[in-house]
């Protein structure tokens, strides 16, 4: 059993179409090792087991009548409780939005059912994707995989966790400033922020708009290629998403990388990364250069300005998104005699208190008199770090970071100070900020605990990072690394 | 002192577009509530919003026809308020960068034509409809989202106006221009024209602005004056009493004409504004612009000037047949059948007006249609029936839409144009009228007519009342 | 930097009732992030446009074209209170 819950998607699709096992075993398998695990992850928020089950078994009748099968067929798929799933609860692990059942799905939830992949659950995030620990569940915290006494990062802490304890191939995240490479890192898997506007982001419940992606979590580079070519493309629905035709990405799979031009940003090995984080971005340099890569070091002069600028950006959209949480139309409602005061007890019962905190911190930079020392000028530091992309993509193919500045960190340890918290984002946010397209990779361990580094490419150049990130893969050999998850059979 | 009184008006626009703005509900006013909503328009979790390109469309064409610079970049902005009747708690609209700026109106005073100056015109969505409820002590509210997300055209003048006139003036003239564009049906009833003003007074011939209030809710043009008048009145009153004027927004009590405070518990406005991260900026270019100016329709103001130099109408006609797109269409189609404007003018200004209030429709559903009017002047010219006829005719064709002919036939209401039949009448009107035959005789021009009376009376107006006048003074004559 | 009538001020602006402890929590901790933030003020800016939109897109728009509306019953049923098919709310002033 364990055999199938660690194998890639593509393998367990390769198996299914040639009927070496049926999608019905296939969720049935998946779904006992999400019983025996859960107790101790803690990844799912809800689970879609009948729907699950009767989904595989069209999948079974489709095949035996010879009907094709989609690039996700008998895939099973978790999907992070920002996303809409129609006749399922959406959430965003708040107690605002408990009730709530979406009407429809998310664009990325109709084009993976349309591939063939079966939605078995809805996994925990940091509420309303606000944090980096996903400790912020109003429900009740995930924890690491890996070391069940650490945090799994966040706010897609649910999607990595269930991926790296084997309850799902494959599941969804949103990265608004590293929440799906973040936790990505510290559960050992991959995860990919795609290109701002490669993936459509109808359904996913706004936190900042302009930052927002979604993108894949997985276990292996093939796969995170296999999901993007899914759920990318062009939306009418919206109007940030880029039209044109998506490129064959797993042809740029390939396990050498003569030629490719690396730059390492200094800033990024600097203040705040721990030692051993940074030695394992030195050893991944030098398989890198191993691999025929050129790699030398850069400076991206703006990237202090990074975490400011973004989280001044991030809450000021999130106070506005976020305002419809008010009781009148849907959600948690607090009575009151007046529909104002109504309003404001529904937020102060239904919000957490980061959330409260991020709104609070949103609505002060847009607030009059505040606009331009803050809001205005974010948005121009915003245009300063996009420059120094820009100026680094004229020298390298991509950018080699690490994901994280440490670890998984403990459960609670950084909890009573958010700006601490914050800054275990500083090496992913300033990549959204951009607009980049940016994934992380797990590329050794420290202790017992998995590393990530992260690759950054310029806009739409999504195959350069599968290309990279593949080649390393196939040296430092991480898909099959288990976590220490003691099952009781 | 003498004081003069500074206005501008702040209106808002529904276009008539299909769809909404930002979705693909229906926009249509009347339906039952909340049926005309969607995930998007309701605002929830993870819906975003789409631009109809026809909204944009609409908006250029409304800037164009209020002679308004198009901005070449704009983009959106969120206003953020809290109120029930908005479904994300904040409205798209467009603030630093409006679709169009600078523009002006200009409008008929009595000291001739004046030029009122638009300082903006943008694009936004608007809310839903709140509806206050009052039963026994517990007072709430219920909400119809069906108007939320119904695209708005908001045109904010200059303050040039300076009475109730003037503002009535280029309120109406606004929405005149608005009905020709065919971008709104501008009903002020149905809250797709929406006028709100601001006032101040100052001493005649200063420079200086006096403070300002805000009236809202009015509802016809002509509340509009009214609340006006009133409020410049309690203006000056409140200076002449040395008492300063609250700045605040004033409802309009349309009973009691009076203005009333409408200032509760006043918070801050802080909108926060910020630019819509959802929707993409809007690039208009020359060439857009210049395709969507060649489509414009003629405008009231060409109109009406085509219509006295064409047409050789006097002003006022001109006016008037100018004040609709569709009585101006009425009239223009008459004459393609019957080329003869002035009598065509007439008729439609008094017969066809006439009926048309009577019966309380509009002239796009008189059932007299222009072909059907000009068949009707066309007999009357040829002789066949005299103008008094033609009259009852119309009438009788608006009753029952039968066309003049089928009536003329039907009701044997052909003009007598043969003399002998006539003459046969004079002479038993002349034998029947001994003491009037005398009186005309003995120098009474008048009783002439009274005899000509008489002989229309006897064939039932269908003589040709030419030759009976004719015959009747031949008549006399012999005798 | 940031008062307790200043963060009462901006609640009242959210939408949002803090308790007295709350109050007193973001008061602190608004006030540590702002000062973290004010780096920002090093930067000469001024020469600098903001930068909104990542993604250089213009004019995106869907043709006017009505689609399928939700079902009454199916909007209302989401609503914490209704009336008839109306969403119901408390007194609005």
């Amino acid at each position: 059993m364990e055999d199938i819950c660690f194998l890639p998607a593509h393998v367990l699709r390769e198996r299914f179409c040639r009927r070496e096992i049926s999608a019905k075993e296939i969720v049935t398998v998946f779904l006992e090792r999400i019983k025996q695990v859960e107790p101790k992850v803690r990844a799912f928020l809800t689970l879609c087991e009948e729907e699950a089950l009767s989904q595989a078994e069209r999948l079974d009748q489709a095949l035996a009548r010879g009907e094709e099968m989609g690039p996700l067929a008998g895939v099973p798929v978790a999907l992070k409780d920002n996303l809409c799933l129609s006749g399922f609860p959406t959430t965003c692990a708040s107690k605002i939005l408990a009730n709530f059942y979406p009407p429809y799905d998310a664009t990325v939830v109709r084009r993976l059912r349309e591939a063939g992949a079966i939605i078995v659950g809805k996994t925990n995030l940091d509420e309303f994707a606000m944090g980096s620990s996903t400790e912020n569940s109003a429900f009740h915290p995930t924890t690491n995989p890996w070391d069940l006494s650490r945090v799994p990062g966040g706010s897609s802490g649910g999607s990595a966790a269930a991926v790296a304890a084997g309850e799902v191939p494959v599941a969804l995240g949103s990265d608004t400033g590293g929440s799906i490479r973040q936790p990505a890192a510290f559960c050992g898997v991959v995860g990919l922020k795609p290109t701002y506007g490669r993936v459509s982001r109808y359904g996913l419940v706004a936190f900042a708009s302009s930052l927002d992606q979604i993108g894949p979590i997985t276990r292996c580079v093939e796969d995170c290629a296999l999901v993007l070519q899914v759920i990318a493309g062009h939306d009418p629905r919206d109007a940030t998403s880029i039209p044109g035709e998506i490129p064959d990405y797993r042809s740029s799979l390939a396990s050498d990388l003569k030629g490719m031009r690396i730059g390492i940003p200094s800033e990024y090995l600097g203040e705040g990364v721990a030692p051993e984080i940074g030695a394992v971005v030195g050893e991944v340099a030098a398989k890198l250069t191993d691999l025929g890569a050129q790699v030398d070091y850069t400076s991206l002069p703006h990237t202090r300005y990074a975490l400011p600028a973004y989280y001044l950006v991030a809450t000021a959209e999130a106070s506005s998104n976020l305002a419809r949480y008010d009781g009148v139309r849907y959600g948690l409602r607090v009575p009151a005699e007046e529909a104002k005061d109504s309003m404001a007890l529904t937020r102060k019962e239904g919000f957490g208190p980061e959330v409260k905190r991020r709104i609070m911190l949103g609505t002060y930079a847009l607030s009059a008199g505040y606009y331009e020392a803050y809001y205005l000028k974010a948005l121009k530091v915003r245009t300063l770090i996009k420059r120094d992309f820009d100026k680094a993509f004229a020298h390298f193919d991509c950018l080699l970071t690490p994901t994280t500045p440490t670890p998984a960190f403990r459960m609670g340890e950084k909890l009573a100070d958010p700006l601490a918290m914050y800054f275990s984002d500083i090496c992913t946010l300033a990549v959204n900020l951009a607009g980049l397209p940016a994934i992380s990779v797990p590329a050794g361990k420290v202790g017992h605990l998995p590393v990530g580094v992260q690759f950054i490419a310029p806009p739409l150049r999504e195959d350069k990072l599968f290309q990279v990130a593949y080649a390393l893969e196939q040296v430092v050999g991480f898909p099959s690394w288990r976590p220490p998850l003691e099952v009781i059979a | 002192m003498k004081y003069e009184a500074v206005i501008g008006l702040e209106i808002h626009v529904e276009l008539k577009t299909e769809s909404k703005i930002f979705c693909s509900c229906r926009a249509a006013f009347g339906a039952e509530p909340n049926t005309h909503v969607c995930p998007v328009c309701l605002g929830l979790p993870g819906t975003l919003p789409v631009l109809n390109r026809r909204a944009v469309e609409y908006a250029i064409m409304a800037a164009l026809a209020l002679n308004c610079e198009i901005t070449p970049y704009c983009k959106f902005d969120r206003k953020n308020y809290f109120y029930p009747d908005l479904p994300k708690n904040y409205q798209i609209s467009q603030f630093d960068l409006p679709l169009a700026q600078n523009g002006y109106l200009e409008i008929d005073t009595p000291s001739g034509p004046k030029r009122v100056g638009i300082v903006r015109l943008h694009l936004e969505e608007d809310a839903g409809k709140l509806v206050h409820v009052q039963s026994g002590s517990s007072s709430y509210a219920l909400v119809d989202y069906n108007r939320a997300g119904v695209p708005l055209i908001e045109i904010v003048s200059a303050p040039d106006l300076r009475s109730p006139e003037e503002a009535r003036a280029y309120a109406e003239k606004l929405r005149q221009i608005m009905l020709y564009l065919g971008v709104s049906d501008c009903k002020m009833e149905e809250g797709s024209l929406r006028v709100d003003a601001n006032i101040s007074v100052r001493p005649a011939g200063s420079d200086v602005l006096g403070v300002k209030t805000e009236i809202k809710n009015v509802n016809s043009f002509r509340s509009l004056s009214r609340a006006l008048a009133y409020e410049i009145e309690r203006h000056v009153a409140c200076l002449e009493r040395g008492e300063k004027i609250v700045q605040e927004t004033r409802g309009w009590d349309e009973e009691r004409g009076v203005t009333f405070s409408m200032r509760s518990k006043e918070e801050a406005h802080d909108y926060r504004y910020f630019p819509e991260p959802d929707l993409p900026p809007l690039v208009i270019d020359a060439e857009w612009v210049e395709s969507l100016r060649k489509a414009l329709p003629e405008l009231p103001d060409a109109k009406r000037r085509r219509f006295i130099e064409e047409y050789g109408l006097p002003e006022n006609a001109a006016t008037v047949l100018t004040a609709t797109p569709e009585v101006a269409d009425y009239f223009e189609e008459t004459l393609k059948f019957y080329p003869q404007p002035r009598q065509v003018a007439n008729w439609v200004m008094v017969e066809l007006a006439r009926c048309l209030n009577a019966a309380g429709i509009s002239i796009t559903a008189s059932p007299v249609k222009p072909q059907a009017l000009a068949q009707l002047l066309k007999l009357m010219d040829a002789g066949i029936i005299s103008g008094k006829i033609a009259k009852d005719i119309f009438e009788e064709m608006f009753a029952t839409g039968k066309d003049a002919e089928s009536i003329v036939k039907e009701k044997g209401l052909t003009q007598i144009t043969d003399e002998e039949t006539i003459r046969q009448v004079v002479r038993e009107v002349i034998a029947a009228n001994p003491k009037v035959v005398a009186d005309y005789k003995g120098g009474k021009e008048k009783a002439l007519s009274f005899l000509v009376g008489q002989v229309m009376k006897a064939t039932r107006g269908r003589a040709n009342p030419g030759l009976v006048n004719q015959l009747l003074k031949e008549e006399l004559s012999r005798e | 930097m940031l008062s307790r009538s200043e963060v009462e001020h901006v609640a009242a602006l959210a939408r949002l009732e803090l308790s007295e402890e709350e109050k007193e929590l973001f008061a602190q901790q608004l006030r540590e992030i702002i000062e973290y933030v004010n780096i920002l003020q090093e930067l000469p800016t001024d020469d600098v446009p903001p930068l909104v939109h990542v993604v250089p897109l213009k004019n995106v728009w869907r043709e006017d074209e009505v689609e399928e509306h939700l079902e009454v019953e199916e909007v209302l049923s989401r609503a914490p209170d209704r009336e008839e098919r109306f969403f119901r709310v408390s007194r609005v002033v």
